[in-house]
């Protein structure tokens, strides 16, 4: 897989994120490099193997509809860089999305 | 009516509508669903994607979700799994979105529509379980947006059409057929100001008579099933008058504007959105069998259309009274229960559709909470098929029940001097009293204007003070005057 600018400008706009043009350079080194890396999993044939999806045969895994309130509003935002009394806050954004 | 331009072209329509459950705990963890409450008050470590927390599934989303399929007329998947959508968005704790990818837990269905008296099929594309996202506010703060996670997690489930819709009538009857479904159904309240069922429009305009597609766009953020008419309407006219102007119809997402009926584009889909799905395989896959979806349609309540078959068939009313009494739920069980009581259908429905229904609407509210049951109008109904009360009697009656739902509809009605007279001596006292006022009228009467008997009715009903049963008093009138 090519690592170009155009692919290190969609991975960053997905991820939200900026980078400098010295940072891009650093990244598309290490984005060649994780990518050979990976591409040597290509030497195995995997013609008459399922993808593996889950790590043991469990089906039917669910809950009933029961409420269960394990932790307080006060618990949930604690771990937020930002917040009030009541809400998360997030750096301003109106953008709309699907 | 003159053809305009717009009369070359049709519209090509499919929905997308997401529908909130009525579940009571979210789709993959046990935070409450609850309208309503405090910003962040019903969130779970799952809710937060805490690092080491597993979602797990709510059982009763599938069993909502199969009724929903098998109301649609649609296969039901036998081997679902779940897969992540990511986007990174403030109110999607995860960066992931679990919802259905491959193999969507209901496909293939169909639902009827009816625009100006057609009937028309409009086909299902499929249906699938996920989550919602929380809820943004930019309002409140001047310099940051402001995330609630309470509706995070919430359980939904998305039912997509086929472009099989053509116009925005048609658009208009589809929603409301669903929605009406959804309520018979008890999975979702279809509530589209509150949010809990939302639509997204999928519009493009071709020629009529071409069967290739025009350039799409996606039309969101409508609040009501009228909205969604008006969008569309818009929209079309848009589109056509890029085309006939010479311009290209861009592949969009565009916002409504309920101000004034016209869209706005939200962003390009050039830079299309890249979600990466792939298989969750923090969920394991659920497996429904034919003996669990035969076990979910045991237990559904009847559906409009078979309400409609049965109101007009075994019941013989009209298809116009059918539709009213099954227009919704509650209104098509009040009238069940009634005639549960009442062989007389077509009084019961003239009940229901009349002096209740506009009792509800005069006092806007709804029929559960209407004080009188199917008993107080089964009373009132026996009192007139009995002849005791009249049917303009049977009205005051109604009206006094009201008041007093507590007295039994024949006390009411003695209390009332409702009771008609059908005492022969008493009504033959009346009638000579009546003849006696008009000796001229009599000699009219037996000279052979045979139409003079309506004033001798109207006064014995004056003097009897509306209670002399107009049946035999018809007839004792006729004996006296012929003898």
């Amino acid at each position: 897989m090519v690592v170009d600018d155009k692919l290190i400008s969609h991975l960053a706009e997905l991820a939200k994120l900026e980078f400098s043009d010295t940072e891009r350079v650093e990244i598309k080194k290490d984005l060649e490099k994780i990518f050979s890396f990976m591409e040597q999993l290509n030497a195995v044939n995997t013609d008459n193997v399922a993808p593996l999806i889950y790590v043991n045969d469990d089906v039917d895994v669910v809950r009933e509809d029961i409420v269960d309130h394990p932790i307080t509003k006060e618990e949930a935002l604690s771990n937020a860089p930002i917040h009030d009394s009541d809400y998360i806050k997030v750096p301003k954004f109106v953008t709309h999305r699907s | 009516m003159e053809l305009t331009v717009y009369d070359k072209y049709e519209a090509v329509i499919g929905l997308e509508v997401h529908a909130q459950l009525l579940t009571k705990s979210k789709i993959y963890s046990a935070d409450s669903t609850e309208y309503g409450a405090s910003p962040n008050t019903q969130i779970s470590a799952i809710t937060l994607a805490m690092p080491g927390t597993l979602p797990k599934l709510n059982n009763e989303v599938i069993d909502m979700a199969i009724k929903v399929g098998l109301a649609l007329n649609c296969k039901i998947t036998e081997v679902n799994e779940f897969a992540r959508k990511h986007y990174f968005y403030a109110d999607l704790p995860k960066g992931y979105q679990i919802t259905q990818d491959k193999t969507p837990i209901c496909t293939q269905g169909h639902i009827e529509i009816e625009v100006a008296g057609k009937k028309n099929n409009i086909g299902i594309t499929r249906i699938h379980m996920e989550e919602d996202a929380g809820k943004n506010n930019h309002e409140l703060d001047p310099f940051f947006s402001l995330v609630d996670l309470n509706r995070a997690g919430m359980p939904l489930i998305e039912i997509v059409s086929e472009p099989d819709i053509r116009s925005s009538d048609e658009a208009y009857s589809y929603l409301t057929e669903l929605r009406k479904l959804l309520r018979y159904l008890d999975v979702c309240d279809g509530n589209m100001e509150e949010g809990s069922m939302r639509c997204d429009a999928n519009i493009s305009v071709r020629l009529k008579g071409s069967t290739t597609f025009g350039t799409r766009v996606e039309v969101k953020n409508m609040n009501s099933i009228r909205n969604v008419k008006r969008a569309i309407d818009g929209e079309f006219k848009r589109q056509i008058d890029l085309i006939e102007s010479g311009q290209e119809v861009l592949q969009q997402t565009r916002g409504f504007n309920p101000a004034d009926g016209s869209t706005a584009a939200l962003r390009s889909k050039e830079l299309a959105n890249d979600y990466r799905y792939f298989p969750e395989p923090d969920l394991p896959p659920v497996i429904v069998k034919q003996k669990r979806v035969d076990s979910v349609k045991s237990l559904m309540p009847p559906l409009p259309s078979e309400l409609v078959e049965k109101f007009t068939s075994e019941l013989e009313l009209s298809a116009y009274d059918a539709g009213v009494l099954t227009d919704e739920k509650d209104i098509a069980l009040y009238y069940l229960d009634l005639i549960s009581k009442t062989k007389n259908y077509k009084a019961a429905a003239n009940w229901i559709m009349g002096e209740v229904k506009s009792y509800l609407n005069q006092n806007a509210i709804e029929i559960k909470d209407f004080i009188l049951t199917p008993n107080h109008i089964f009373s009132i109904i026996e009192l007139v098929d009995k002849g005791i009360v009249s049917s303009s009697g049977a009205k005051r009656l109604f009206e006094a029940m009201i008041e007093q739902p507590t007295v039994s509809a024949s006390d009411l009605a003695a209390q009332l001097n409702l009771v008609q007279n059908s005492d022969t001596d008493q009504l033959k006292s009346w009638a000579e009293a009546a003849l006696q006022k008009y000796p001229e009228k009599v000699l009219e009467y037996q000279g052979g204007k045979k139409g003079i008997l309506g004033l001798f009715m109207g006064e014995v009903m004056k003097i009897s003070g509306g209670q002399a049963d107009p049946k035999s008093t018809n007839k004792i009138l006729q004996e006296l005057l012929n003898s």
